[in-house]
C-alpha cells in the first residue's frame, strides 16, 4: 500500500487517525518534513481547530507549498478529514480567509432556523447519502452512521464534486471527491466499522 | 438521520473505574481499559472520563491514561479531571482525547474557556456544570465535589459560558446522581431552550424511557448516565451494557 503520511500541521489530534490506520493494519507515518510529504505514496490532512489558524501555521512552516507540490504537480491521493476537508475549498467564513481551492466550493457556518432541535456544532451521528459511486466510500454496512463535530461546512458549487450529502435540517455536503483529491466532514478514525472500511478503502486505493 | 449521542460517563478514582450516589458512596466497578474495549463492541457513541479527586489533589488527569485510552477507543472521547490551564488541554489533546471536560477551572476562570476555544476550537472545549437544589428547591451551580456553590443560575451560567465559546455543556444534577430514578427534565429543558449549542444531560438516568424523555422534552443532544451503564438489574450487579439498535429506535422515535 505503500508509504502513507499523515500531515503534521499543529492541529488537532493526528494519533487517533495513527492508531486506528495501525489497528487495521496499515502502516502510517507522521510527519512535517517536506522532503518526506513529497515523497509520500499518499497523504491524510486531518485537522481540528481554526480555519484561519490552520491556513497560518501551514503558511509559516513551509507546508502550504508542499502540499501544492505534492497534491497538483505529483498528483499524489489526499484524504482530508473534517477541518483538512475544509481547508481544500476555496474560502471560509471562518477567519475569512482562502483555502487551497481544489474543490470548486466554501466553508460557510451553519444556517439553521429551529435553534433548540439543531444545536451548532453539528456534533454526533449522523447518516450519508451517496451522490455519485466511489471507490472510496464503498462496501459499507447499511445504515451506516458517522462522527461528526463541525459548525462550519462545505457548499459546493460544482455537483460533480459532491460524493455524499448529509442532512441537519438541511443537506451538505458531508464528502467530496475529485480525481486524486478526497475530504470527509466526519471523522472516519472515530466512526466505528463504516469508518475503518473507509480507511481502509482509501489506504487500497 | 440525525440522533442525540448515548454517552456513558465513567468516573476514575486511584486509576480504578467507580460509581458513585449523589457524588458520595463510591463503588468499585473494574478497569477503566477493558471498559473502553467492552463499549467499543457494544459500539458505544462516546465516552466522557472523569477523574474525581485529581481536582481535589491539584493534578490533571493522567495522560499516560488518556493515551491509553486514545490507543483503544473506536469512538470519539473527553476526558475532564483538575484541567486548568492552556497547557494541560494541549498535552491531553495531543495525548488523544477528542474533547476536554472544565468543571470548577470554568467557573473560577471563564476567561479559559474563552482562550481555550480560540486555541484549540470550540467544539474541543466541553464545559461541565453540576447543580444542586438549595433552599426551596432552587437551583444552583457547584463545583468542588458539590462542596463551594458559585453565584450563578443554572441558566445565567449556562449563557455564560456559551458566551465564552464552549462547544457545549453538560448539565449534571448531583441531586439524582446514581439514583437511577430519571434525569431533572426541567431543568435540563430549560437550559436547551436559552442556549444555541448541545446539552447534555446527565445525572439520573435509570432506563431507556429516561434517555428518550431527556430527548423528546428535555431537548438534550447528548444522553449521559454512569450507572445505567454499568449496573444490571435491581441488585446493581455490575455489567457493562449499552442500547443496541433496535433500542436505540425506541429512544428516538
Amino acid at each position: 500500500m505503500g508509504n502513507l503520511i499523515i500531515v503534521d500541521y499543529g492541529m488537532g489530534n493526528l494519533n487517533s487517525v495513527k492508531h486506528k490506520l495501525s489497528k487495521i493494519g496499515i502502516e502510517s507515518n507522521i510527519s512535517n518534513h517536506t522532503s518526506q510529504l513529497i515523497r509520500a505514496d499518499k497523504l491524510i490532512l486531518p485537522g481540528v481547530g481554526h480555519f484561519k489558524k490552520a491556513v497560518e501555521n501551514l503558511k509559516s512552516s513551509g507546508l502550504w507549498d508542499t502540499l501544492y507540490d505534492a497534491v497538483i504537480k505529483n498528483k499524489t491521493p489526499i484524504l482530508g478529514i473534517c477541518l483538512g476537508l475544509q481547508l481544500m475549498a476555496k474560502h471560509s467564513e471562518e477567519g475569512d480567509v482562502d483555502g487551497f481551492g481544489w474543490f470548486d466550493a466554501n466553508v460557510v457556518r451553519f444556517n439553521v432556523k429551529d435553534k433548540i432541535s439543531h444545536k451548532v456544532p453539528h456534533m454526533g451521528w449522523n447518516s450519508i447519502r451517496l451522490a455519485k459511486q466511489s471507490l472510496l466510500i464503498s462496501d459499507l454496512p447499511g445504515n451506516s452512521e458517522f462522527y461528526f463535530v463541525h459548525s462550519y461546512h462545505i457548499q459546493s458549487n460544482d455537483p460533480s464534486e459532491v460524493l455524499s450529502f448529509t442532512e441537519y435540517e438541511y443537506e451538505f455536503p458531508s464528502a467530496m471527491e475529485k480525481g486524486h483529491i478526497f475530504g470527509l466532514q466526519f471523522h472516519p478514525e472515530k466512526s466505528h466499522d463504516a469508518g475503518e472500511q473507509l480507511l481502509m478503502n482509501f489506504a487500497k486505493l | 438521520m440525525f440522533r442525540p449521542r448515548i454517552i456513558p460517563v465513567l468516573l476514575l478514582r486511584n486509576q480504578g473505574l467507580v460509581k458513585s450516589i449523589r457524588f458520595t458512596h463510591y463503588q468499585y466497578i473494574g478497569d477503566p481499559i477493558n471498559a473502553v474495549k467492552i463499549f467499543n463492541d457494544l459500539k458505544a457513541d462516546e465516552l466522557v472520563f472523569l477523574d474525581i479527586l485529581a481536582s481535589r489533589d491539584g493534578r490533571t488527569i493522567s495522560l499516560d491514561f488518556v493515551s491509553k485510552v486514545g490507543e483503544e477507543a473506536n469512538m470519539p472521547f473527553s476526558v475532564g479531571g483538575g484541567i486548568n490551564s492552556l497547557q494541560n488541554i494541549r498535552e491531553i489533546i495531543s495525548a488523544g482525547a477528542e474533547k476536554v471536560v472544565l468543571n470548577a477551572a470554568a467557573a473560577k476562570n471563564p476567561d479559559l474557556i474563552r482562550q481555550a476555544s480560540e486555541t484549540f476550537g470550540s467544539s474541543t472545549i466541553v464545559v461541565c456544570m453540576d447543580v444542586k437544589k438549595r433552599f426551596l428547591g432552587r437551583n444552583q451551580v457547584c463545583i468542588s465535589n458539590a462542596t463551594k456553590f458559585i453565584d450563578h443560575s443554572p441558566i445565567e451560567y449556562a449563557q455564560m459560558v456559551e458566551e465564552k465559546g464552549a462547544g457545549e455543556i453538560i448539565v449534571q444534577s448531583v441531586d439524582l446522581d446514581g439514583t437511577m430514578k430519571g434525569y431533572d427534565i426541567e431543568l435540563i429543558g430549560r437550559i436547551s431552550e436559552n442556549v444555541t449549542i448541545p446539552v447534555i444531560a446527565l445525572g439520573g438516568a435509570g432506563g431507556l424511557n429516561d434517555l428518550r424523555n431527556a430527548y423528546i422534552n428535555g431537548h438534550a443532544n447528548g444522553l449521559a448516565a454512569g450507572s445505567m451503564f454499568v449496573y444490571y438489574g435491581s441488585r446493581r450487579g455490575v455489567l457493562i451494557n449499552y442500547p443496541d439498535k433496535a433500542e436505540l429506535k425506541k429512544i428516538i422515535q
